[in-house]
């Protein structure tokens, strides 16, 4: 499973816009560069990024090989209760990357 | 010198390589034109008239590599639960594969805001595109140059 | 030079204390600048930042191999060093160093798998591989902040010479040495880019060009490819005199690992 770190504040006050980030090891090959061999190498991304919380979507990402390698996105989710932050990674051959976070709101 | 397509590893080697073999190298091409980027538009948002405005597009005017390229997106919008930002698509115009990405905002989201790092492989102009709860389509453009070095426009086994 | 120091010289068992005492008179030829000065704002703000650099996944992973029981001798590096924070900090500002067992200059890299073989008993990770890459930059982000202090006396002064040889000799189809750029234009811009020292203290890099980590030896191959010269392998011991001139040269450079460079 691909190495992923993500950053979730341990606390927020409810209402608060709260900064989220992710990142993931991942070449995101886009299919132009070529081997040794001069063969080109095929594409190999992460095709889908999700964040969810509270039971709702935060954020999600519909990815092209036209972002960098080690994907990285930050963005900010509502706080409104304590509870898991969820991430997930899809990659093009269905393997599914996951990681959670808990967030405490007072 | 910014016609160099670096990220896509589109070398002068393998151009030489090629001509010499008398074979075409363009299994895949090498840059968008105009007409692929509004064709990777009208597929993402149809016809829907869409106007400059609401978007903020944060780029450095200069990178010194275009495989990171740093891009903040941040849309004004309340994001209450009537008036929100659906989704933002982020396309280069001279990318080979002008569609960056496409971000949705969920019932979750604070703001329309999101950070990120693209591929650019040249000089060009990216163009972010809102599409807000009400079915406006919002867009912004910014110029980036990318710089290449005299090094690292070959095509390099290392 | 005079005669009695000829005389001297003629003694083969004393030549290696003569270059030992001459290196250690030595200064770099020009004040050392990080490669982070040579970067735009853009790459820097990457680097400093401490969750989007992307080196720090690498040194995640370095982390886990640090801590990992299931080799051989069921022993983990921690299970002798302890923790990394403490037991590692300066190791990286020292090498490549002389190995009493290797019985030559080693890097860091190279003192990771004698390690490996001898204590863990499992074979070397492949250069260039990915846990290489990552319990390196692991050990080095250790020293993150310490001044680099290479020794270049006694054993390691052959290896240094040899290295410094290799910095100066001109090489490729493009018949250029590494100090035609890296020193006597350092500074000056090749096409849209411009040329750093060639310092090492931010080694292993997380290079944008490469879109992942990369060694000391990962980049003399790509320089030397670059002047159409064929390279040495990674792990040769060309590269690994030339890595400890080239530490030398940049000696009191904080030690920058995972550094980001374009």
């Amino acid at each position: 499973m691909p190495n992923t770190r993500i950053r979730v504040p341990k606390t927020a006050k409810a209402g608060d816009a709260v900064e989220i980030r992710a990142i993931i090891q991942h070449p995101m090959e886009n299919g132009f560069r070529l081997d040794s061999q001069g063969t080109a190498i095929p594409v190999e991304i992460i095709t889908d990024f999700s964040c969810s919380y509270d039971g709702g979507q935060v954020f999600s990402v519909k990815l092209e090989p036209g972002l960098s390698a080690n994907p990285y996105f930050s963005f900010f989710l509502k706080a409104t209760t304590s509870g898991p932050v969820d991430f997930r990674w899809v990659d093009q051959d269905g393997t599914i990357t996951t990681a959670t976070e808990q967030l405490e709101v007072t | 010198m910014m016609e160099y397509d670096n990220s896509a590893n589109w070398s002068r080697r393998g151009v030489l390589a090629g001509i010499g073999a008398g074979v075409m190298l363009l299994a895949m091409p090498v840059r968008a034109d105009d007409a692929s980027v509004a064709q990777a538009i009208s597929d993402t948002f149809g016809d829907t008239p869409r106007q400059d405005g609401k978007i903020a597009l944060k780029l450095p005017p200069l990178a010194e590599t275009g495989n990171t390229v740093p891009l903040t997106v941040t849309v004004d919008s309340p994001m209450s639960d009537t008036e929100r930002v659906k989704r933002v698509v982020v396309f280069a115009n001279r990318n080979p594969r002008p569609l960056i990405a496409a971000m949705m905002f969920g019932p979750k989201a604070a703001t329309a805001e999101f950070s990120t790092n693209m591929r650019l492989s040249g000089t060009q102009d990216v163009i972010a595109m809102a599409e807000l709860s009400d079915g406006t389509i919002w867009q912004a453009q910014v110029r980036v140059l990318v710089t290449v070095g005299a090094c690292d426009s070959l095509q390099l086994r290392y | 030079m005079n005669r009695a120091l000829v005389a001297i010289m003629a003694c083969a068992g004393i030549v290696a204390t003569f270059a030992a005492v001459f290196a250690a008179d030595q200064v770099p030829a020009q004040k050392p600048i990080s490669g982070y000065d040579f970067m735009t704002t853009e790459v820097q703000q990457l680097q400093d930042d401490d969750f989007a650099n992307p080196g720090l996944l690498w040194v995640e992973e370095g982390q886990t191999i640090w801590d990992d029981t299931k080799v051989a001798s069921g022993k983990s590096c921690a299970s002798c060093h302890g923790d990394a924070t403490t037991a590692m900090r300066g190791v990286a500002t020292r090498y490549p160093a002389y190995s009493a067992e290797a019985g030559h200059v080693i890097n860091l890299e190279q003192q990771i798998n004698q390690c490996r073989r001898e204590r863990q008993g499992e074979p070397d990770f492949p250069y260039e591989s990915e846990p290489l890459l990552s319990i390196t930059a692991f050990v080095s982000t250790q020293s993150k902040g310490l001044p680099q202090s290479v020794a270049i006396v006694g054993p390691a002064a052959e290896s240094f010479e040899r290295g410094k040889a290799f910095f100066y000799q001109r090489r490729g189809q493009l018949n250029l040495s590494c100090a035609n750029c890296h020193e006597q234009h350092a500074g000056d811009h090749l096409r849209g880019e411009s040329i750093s020292q060639g310092q090492l203290n931010g080694f292993p890099i997380y290079r944008a060009l490469w879109q992942t980590m990369g060694s000391t030896n990962r980049m003399f191959a790509w320089c030397n490819e670059a002047v159409r010269a064929e390279p040495y392998p990674a792990g040769s011991q060309e590269y690994v005199d030339l890595e400890l001139f080239e530490r030398w040269r940049g000696q009191g450079l904080n030690i920058e690992t995972p550094a980001v460079r374009r």
